[in-house]
């Protein structure tokens, strides 16, 4: 019969990493390894003051006493943290102070991107702070959002013309000896994105911050710090792609937000690193910290990920509910295909009183995929009739992949409630067959039976990126059923 | 319409169909009936295209057209519907969405302009009174948490807006309570004309009191073993599907396959 059987979707899913190219262009690389003199190097790169490279160094020192996590549902050989290059940067001349003076070349990267870098493009609406390997190349907006009194800029920028604010909320939410990696970044971390929202201030657009790897052998190791000061709204929208490489690279970012009384965060990502190949060759292993802190009552932070890329991705997005009637959000998607592993999922710790939260976890899994989510709901003992509703819905696509859940809940406060749900269901040929027969083809029926899985997480995405989302999830799941 | 000749079908490794050979005019209605096992839904799944059953021997021909060389969704677009024993639940996908999308489908492949949204809804305003549903359950998604009624009476509503040429009815019936069996049927006696021809699967005579077919076949060990008027099924509920097999027996017609 000429239908098409299993064996031929399985083939649609092979769809070309569609952001594999490498951009040629002549880079500042430091040599491979990592030693004191090597922070000093790029601290000395970024011209920072005294005070950074103190906290860069006690932070070396201390990761040199700690031991790479083993307790994540995820398996790779050992890192070897020598081999690896620190800081790469595209050579320019001394910050581009427009984007007239940008390098044409990296321009045209950010254009075959999707993410036109002109402020009249196609994301009018969204300010956008560009990431090439170790540096930021461009932050769009940023005088018209200086009006409004919002600091959107690189954090090199920021540590120089902001120390205050660097000094007074960096490692705040996420301390320099929080865990192995965040460790590492606070030691090496080259650029990155910070945003300070005043009093009162909703933000008018979008910020964003597109993070690319081009260089080889080369970690990145960004930071991004969002401060939303009482009142304020904002909303935080990260992307990433790397060139297409037999070998990985590491990925290990740290992201502090922090929204004082009445204010708002609502932090979305959607990630696509290059996944590895078919084989499970190559590909960027994503270790990253991310964590919010509601220090003020009635605040918020909201996260919403798409996690689509990455060989290995290892990040669980936190609150810190410490304020009064603070709220914290957590929607994610997370894919796994081929021979992808991802752990994932958040942490809610209640400390104030009526703290709420909510977990909406979508895993889906194909090839031979591992989707692992692991949360934690902490109601520390002051945290009153603090609320959490969690739910983890698992979504197999072939026979060999595989969905675990780690749900962990500690409660400290007996007026607390919460409740969790859990599904496990499998794209069935029931479901595919019974699309078919109504007319769809293949590629659109598990397109449509994906999205709608995603529902609940793809309409917490800002509007220009849920429609992004959603093709992005039908590239990296076309005809995954097995 | 539909001529199907000496169709042989296996599924999870055993022999279901075992020479199936049945001609369906256009405007015909036919009713396909037979014990537990007999190979009825397999029947229903071989047409519409459903890729678990291996089809090894036989032709089946549908408007002229080498039916068995199509994809389901060709099929579809071509006309072929199958109200489904057990319609699967799509998890935040709207009934609305689902329907749009197929029908779109099937109208682009006619050479038809698609309807808009708009469009749509002022189509489906007029189905749902066919099969008395509310237009706001719609909107929920597909058959999740929707009764056995309720899918059943989705089922024909969707055969309603992609308006078939043939449509395949495996156990519409089965696990209806006698109100709904009533609305169902009144929507599938809706949709009969001159121009569309249903096959309409059942273990029960019931049904058929409500939907009154041109033909009635038996089916039997994966044979069709006896046809008859609308007759034919009353007797058989008057004497149970034991006497066609006694039938058999005494007349050594069909006993073990191959003969």
């Amino acid at each position: 019969m000429a239908t098409p059987s299993a064996k031929t979707l399985e083939d649609l899913t092979q769809r070309e990493y569609k952001y594999g190219f490498v951009t040629d262009i002549e880079a500042e690389t430091i040599p491979r390894g990592l030693n004191e003199e090597i922070i000093r190097v790029i601290s000395a790169k970024k011209n920072e003051p005294e005070f950074m490279l103190e906290w860069r160094l006690k932070a070396f020192r201390h990761w040199l006493t700690m031991k790479e996590p083993t307790w994540a549902n995820v398996h790779y050989p050992p890192i070897d943290y020598q081999s690896i290059i620190y800081y790469s940067a595209p050579k320019m001349k001394k910050g581009p102070n427009s984007l007239d003076e940008v390098d044409p070349e990296l321009l045209k990267t950010y254009e075959k991107l999707g993410i036109p870098l002109a402020e009249q493009g196609r994301l009018a609406g969204v300010a956008v702070d560009a990431v090439f390997d170790s540096v930021s190349v461009a932050t769009t907006f940023k005088e018209k959002l200086k009006e409004l009194g919002i600091i959107f800029c690189s954090f090199s920028e920021a540590v120089l013309e902001h120390p205050d604010l660097v000094r007074q909320y960096l490692g705040s939410v996420v301390p320099y000896n929080d865990n192995f990696f965040a460790a590492l970044n606070s030691a090496v971390f080259s650029d990155g994105s910070f945003a300070y929202i005043p009093k009162g201030v909703r933000c008018p657009m979008e910020l964003s911050t597109y993070f690319r790897i081009n260089a080889a052998d080369t970690g990145q190791f960004e930071r991004t710090l969002i401060v939303a000061d009482e009142g304020s709204y904002v909303s935080y929208l990260e992307g990433c792609t790397a060139p297409r490489r037999d070998t990985n690279q590491l990925h290990a970012a740290v992201v502090e937000l922090v929204a004082h009384k009445n204010a708002t965060v609502k932090y979305s990502t959607v990630q696509n690193w290059y996944p590895g190949d078919r084989e499970g060759k190559g590909g960027i292993y994503n270790f990253v910290t991310k964590r919010g802190k509601c220090v003020g009552e009635s605040s918020k932070i909201s996260w919403t990920q798409v996690e689509t890329g990455s060989a290995i991705t290892w990040k669980y997005p936190s609150c810190i509910l410490q304020g009064d009637n603070s709220v914290g959000e957590f929607y994610s998607v997370a894919v796994t295909n081929n021979r992808q592993q991802a752990d994932t999922g958040t942490k809610m710790i209640h400390i104030g009183r009526n703290t709420r939260s909510t977990i909406i976890s979508k895993g889906i899994s194909a090839g031979h995929g591992q989707n692992t989510y692991r949360g934690m709901v902490k109601i520390m003992k002051g945290a009153t009739e603090a609320r959490n509703y969690s739910q983890c819905d698992s979504l197999l696509m072939s026979s060999t992949c595989g969905a675990h859940t780690f749900p962990y809940i500690e409660v400290k406060n007996s007026t607390a409630r919460l409740e969790h749900e859990a599904s496990t269901s499998k794209i069935g040929e029931d479901q595919l067959f019974y699309c078919r027969q109504r007319g769809l083809k293949p590629e659109d029926a598990v397109s449509m039976i994906v999205n709608g899985f995603c529902k609940e997480v793809f309409r917490e995405l800002p509007m220009e990126f849920a429609v992004e989302a959603q093709k992005l999830l039908g590239v990296s799941l076309e005809g995954s059923v097995g | 319409m539909l001529q199907i000749r000496n169709l042989h079908a296996r599924a999870g490794g055993m022999d279901i169909l075992k020479g199936i050979d049945l001609s369906v005019e256009a405007g015909e209605v036919h009713a396909i009936m037979g014990p537990n096992g007999s190979g009825k839904s397999t029947l229903a799944n071989v047409l519409a295209g459903r890729e678990s059953i291996e089809v090894t021997q036989g032709q089946v021909l549908y408007e002229g057209k080498d039916l068995l060389a199509m994809a389901p969704e060709e099929r579809a677009w071509e006309g072929v519907f199958l109200a489904f024993q057990y319609p699967v639940e799509i998890p935040g996908v709207s009934t609305m969405y689902l329907l749009k999308a197929g029908l779109n489908a099937i109208r682009k492949h006619r050479g038809e302009p698609e309807l808009d949204a708009i469009e749509f809804l002022a189509m489906i305003k007029e189905k749902v009174k066919l099969v008395e549903i509310e237009q706001a359950f719609l909107n929920r998604s597909v058959n999740e948490g929707f009764s056995g009624g309720e899918k059943k009476r989705n089922e024909i509503l969707q055969m309603a807006v992609l308006d078939p040429a043939l449509a395949i009815l495996d156990e519409t019936d089965s696990g209806l309570d006698i109100d709904a069996l009533r609305v169902v049927a009144n929507g599938v006696n809706g949709l009969r004309s001159a121009q569309r021809s249903m096959l309409v699967i059942t273990h029960y005579q019931r049904l058929l009191s409500y939907i009154v077919p041109d033909r009635v076949h038996v089916l039997h060990n994966g044979r069709i073993v006896r046809s008859g008027g609308k007759e034919l099924a009353l007797e058989l509920e008057k004497r149970g599907y034991a006497w066609i097999e006694q039938e058999l027996r005494r007349t050594g017609a069909g006993a073990a396959p191959g003969a």
